[in-house]
Parts: structure tokens; C-alpha cells; sequence
């Protein structure tokens, strides 16, 4: 599996770390959201918006759609772009 | 269908055609007293305790593939009861104790071989870690020994004392844990429920569910509407998927893990040996197959098959640990999918629907929790209140903050 980093180009996927579902960058703004914020996971089997990190290139923040069922990268942005 | 020795001599005499299936096939009633979706361990045990502690037999086991084609069919077998935190220490001791009467409570050969669980560790806070795991362990009743590093070598001197990055200093040796045959212990809790009435309904997929006023009513599914009184949701590899169809938003991820078995060698792994530095285990199949593994691939899969980065991950542990298997052939390697919750333990609970009953989330550990698992399902399902081996598994404990966090990774569930 290979990530196209936006500054980088296509990376084997061994210079990035995984952080988990892309709703972690919406972070709630009251408490109650926190639990969901936290915990809760849509957790799709598809198309699965998620975060990595390149750590051993740019380390840059990606925002990346993947097919959960397939591998396949369908879209990797960088994450502070795909946000605003 | 009994098995003795004089069967298998007159069935090898006549080809073996008069073996006959282990269970029925029988067509779907309308309705039951309890339905079970999921047909691999944890379902068909649930089932199986259902009909023979609670006298629940009016129960049908709702499997959309075959018996024994899901993760009960995937995973290392490994067997043990070397949990350290309250809520899973008793779990896996229960567990354990009935993995022991299994054969005798089935009447069926699971193959169960207590040929012990070596944890090794390298460094001395490691090594205090494992002394007070080992003191957990023996006061939640299970065995424990705290081997020094002359005692790893006479117990396994083919391990690599010589590694100076990872150098081996000690042990935490639990003699009661083992492997069994993963397809038997599916095959003997199908038998073993099918014997006491239960349904088992193979190809047959769950896809909705009837709730009306809250309560569960029946499961829709590939063959038609089925009535239920209850339902248990055991589905290893798609509880949010199934969930979801019950309106339940789960603190749930699924990732892939892979294992590998290599070609038969004569015996030469006495247990499971697993490396403190990294994460690797391995055992030796009663087929000869060395059968090891690692970590997940740690990003979200629902494939059932990974990547290189983590089989070459694994293989660089594994030769770190024991250089000699560097000589055998790999002949397979696979990937199951887990379901993998925030604080890497299980779930078995109510849900918010009354009447639909979760057991899920079992991470990479589902396969040693087999009989407990079920046991605990069927007294929550038939009583409605929780096993005392099992009052810690709460689906609302991550909103609650009791969460049972045994890595003490955090909301990662990649790192549990």
C-alpha cells in the first residue's frame, strides 16, 4: 500500500503512522460531545475517511479516503486543507 | 454421530461413506424463543449453554456463511488466563476452567493441549511488570511462575540468549494455558447445541431487525422475517455493521491481523513462546506447522488479508526471538478481522433495545474466550442480569469512564 503525500509524492506506507477516523479533527465544542468524540466510531466497511501521519517524510498531517474492503486510496489531502 | 474405535476401523474398511453430518439443516421456524446471529465459536456456545444450564432449547443459531468459516476458523488457537486487570482477570479465569471440562462437557475431542504460555521479558521493569501480573494471576486463583533467565534457557534453549538488543531476562511461564483445535471446539458446540434442539440455519443473513416500542420482535433476513423473543448479536468481524442495523453507534474499529503457519517439522516448540519486544507469538501445530503471529496492520480493514510492512514486521521478530525458524517455509499466511474496541476488552451487554443482547468487540482475543464467553452471554441472555465472571464488560463504560484498558493505550485501538 502506498500514500501519494501532496508535498511528497507516492510514499511506501511504512513512513506513515495511523491515528484513526478523520473525525478527530471536528473537535466538540461541549462537553457532552466528548464521549462521541472520544469513543464512538462510524467504523464503515468502504470508503473510510482517516488520518496519517508522515512521520518519516514531511510530517505533515493527511487527511486520506480509503476503501476499508479494497486498500484502495481514493483521495489524500493535507489535513489542515481538507478542514477548512 | 458417535465416534469409537471400531467406527473408524469399519468406516476406513467401507471408504469412509457412512460418516453422517454432526448437525441438522433444518429450514427456519417462524419464530423462536431466542435468536443467536453468528455461527462461529461465541454464537454456537452461547446457543449451546442457552439450551443446557438454562433449559432454553426453543433457540435457533443464525450463520450467514458455514459453520466455522469465520474468525473461530482464523485465528493461532491459543488458550490462557494471564489477564491482570479486574473484569477480565475473572472472565479468562472462568474461561480457562471451562476451556479444561470441555472435551468431557461436549463429549468431543477439541484437541485441548495445556502445553503452557511463556511470556518473555527483556528489561527489569519488564520483568517487575510480569511479577506483579504473576501475583494477580495467582490471587484470581490461576497458575503463575516467575522464571529467572537460567530457567528460560533449560526450558527453552533454542530461544536466542545471544541477542544483546533484546537480551532474554526472565519469564512469566503459565503451564495451564495451551492451544486447541479451533475447528473442533466450533464443530463440538454446533453438535453439542444441535443435540439439545437448538436450530443451527447456516446461509442464512441477518438484514434488519423488527423493533417495535423498543423491544426486539425478530430479525430480517436473507430467508424471510424470523420472530424472536430475544436476540444475542455475536458477530465477530461486522458488529458495527449489524448494530447499526439496530440503531447502536459502537465505540467499536476493525482492523486486520495476520497470521502464518509454515510447512510440518517434527516437534520442536514446546508451548506458545511469545517475545516481550515487539509483539510475536508462536506455537507448533499437533500437524507439525509452526503457527505465528504479531501485530495488527494497524490502520482500519474490513479485507481479511494485509500488507508486507507488517509481515516483514513479524518475521524480523520472530527471527530475532528463535533464528532457527528462519529455516522453515512459510506455506500460508492469512488475515482475520477485529473488532477492536477503544480500551481493547469485550463487550457483553444489554443494549439500549429491550430484548437485543451484545457480545462483541473482542479484539484479537476471542478465540481463548470461547466457552466463557458463551456461558456468561447465555446467563445474561436467559436471566437478564450479568455472570459474576462478567459485570465489567459494559457497553456504556466508556461514556462512564470504567474502562478496562489492559495495554494502557488509550482510545487507540491500534495499539491494544
Amino acid at each position: 500500500m502506498r500514500l501519494t503525500c501532496p508535498l511528497c509524492g507516492p510514499r511506501d506506507v511504512r513512513e506513515f503512522s495511523y491515528r484513526g477516523d478523520a473525525v478527530l479533527t471536528d473537535r466538540p465544542t461541549t462537553p457532552e460531545g466528548f464521549h462521541d468524540y472520544v469513543h464512538i466510531r462510524e467504523n464503515p466497511a468502504g470508503p473510510h475517511d482517516e488520518l496519517w501521519h508522515h512521520g518519516a517524510g514531511c510530517g505533515g498531517w493527511l487527511k486520506v479516503r480509503r476503501d476499508t474492503v479494497t486498500h484502495e486510496v481514493l483521495s489524500v489531502a493535507l489535513a489542515r486543507e481538507a478542514r477548512s | 454421530m458417535q465416534f469409537s474405535a471400531w467406527e473408524i476401523i469399519k468406516q476406513g474398511l467401507t471408504g469412509n461413506k457412512g460418516w453422517k453430518p454432526h448437525w441438522r439443516d433444518p429450514e427456519p421456524k417462524s419464530a423462536y424463543d431466542v435468536i443467536i446471529i453468528g455461527g462461529g465459536g461465541h454464537g454456537l456456545a452461547t446457543a449451546f449453554y442457552l439450551a443446557k444450564e438454562h433449559g432454553i432449547t426453543n433457540v435457533a443459531v443464525l450463520e450467514k456463511g458455514y459453520i466455522g468459516g469465520g474468525n473461530v476458523g482464523r485465528n493461532t488457537t491459543i488458550v490462557r488466563a494471564n489477564y491482570g486487570l479486574p473484569g477480565n482477570s475473572e472472565f479468562y479465569s472462568h474461561s480457562l476452567k471451562l476451556w479444561e471440562g470441555m472435551e468431557q462437557e461436549l463429549n468431543y475431542n477439541t484437541m485441548m493441549s495445556q502445553r503452557h504460555v511463556l511470556n518473555l521479558c527483556h528489561s527489569d521493569g519488564q520483568r517487575d511488570a510480569f511479577t506483579r501480573r504473576a501475583n494477580t494471576m495467582l490471587i484470581q486463583g490461576d497458575d503463575a511462575e516467575v522464571l529467572s533467565r537460567r530457567q528460560v534457557r533449560d526450558y527453552a534453549p533454542f530461544l536466542n540468549f545471544d541477542n544483546e538488543r533484546f537480551p532474554i531476562r526472565g519469564g512469566l511461564l503459565h503451564r495451564r494455558g495451551g492451544t486447541a483445535r479451533h475447528d473442533a471446539v466450533a464443530w463440538g458446540y454446533a453438535r453439542g447445541a444441535d443435540m439439545r434442539g437448538v436450530d443451527i440455519i447456516q446461509n442464512c443473513e441477518v438484514t434488519g431487525f423488527r423493533i417495535e416500542q423498543g423491544r426486539i420482535k425478530g430479525v430480517e433476513t436473507t430467508r424471510g422475517f424470523i420472530g424472536a423473543g430475544k436476540v444475542g448479536m455475536a458477530v465477530a468481524g461486522r458488529t458495527t455493521q449489524v448494530g447499526q442495523m439496530a440503531g447502536l453507534r459502537l465505540p467499536i474499529e476493525s482492523h486486520v491481523l495476520q497470521a502464518f503457519v509454515t510447512e510440518g517439522l517434527k516437534p520442536i516448540i514446546p508451548g506458545v513462546v511469545t517475545f516481550g519486544m515487539g509483539h510475536f507469538y508462536l506455537s507448533q501445530s499437533d500437524k507439525g506447522g509452526l503457527v505465528f503471529g504479531g501485530d495488527l496492520d494497524f490502520y482500519n480493514s474490513y479485507a481479511a488479508r494485509g500488507n508486507l510492512p507488517a509481515v516483514e514486521h513479524v518475521m524480523q521478530a520472530g527471527m530475532s526471538m528463535v533464528p532457527m525458524i528462519g529455516k522453515a517455509r512459510v506455506l500460508r499466511s492469512w488475515g482475520g478481522i477485529m473488532d477492536m474496541t477503544m480500551d481493547g476488552s469485550p463487550i457483553i451487554d444489554r443494549t439500549p433495545v429491550e430484548g437485543l443482547f451484545l457480545n462483541g468487540g473482542w479484539c484479537y482475543g476471542g478465540f481463548k474466550a470461547v466457552p466463557g464467553s458463551g456461558h456468561v452471554f447465555a446467563h445474561l441472555i436467559a436471566t437478564g442480569n450479568h455472570h459474576k465472571a462478567s459485570t465489567k464488560h459494559l457497553l456504556n463504560r466508556f461514556e462512564t469512564g470504567h474502562v478496562i484498558d489492559e495495554e494502557t493505550t488509550g482510545a487507540q485501538p491500534n495499539l491494544h
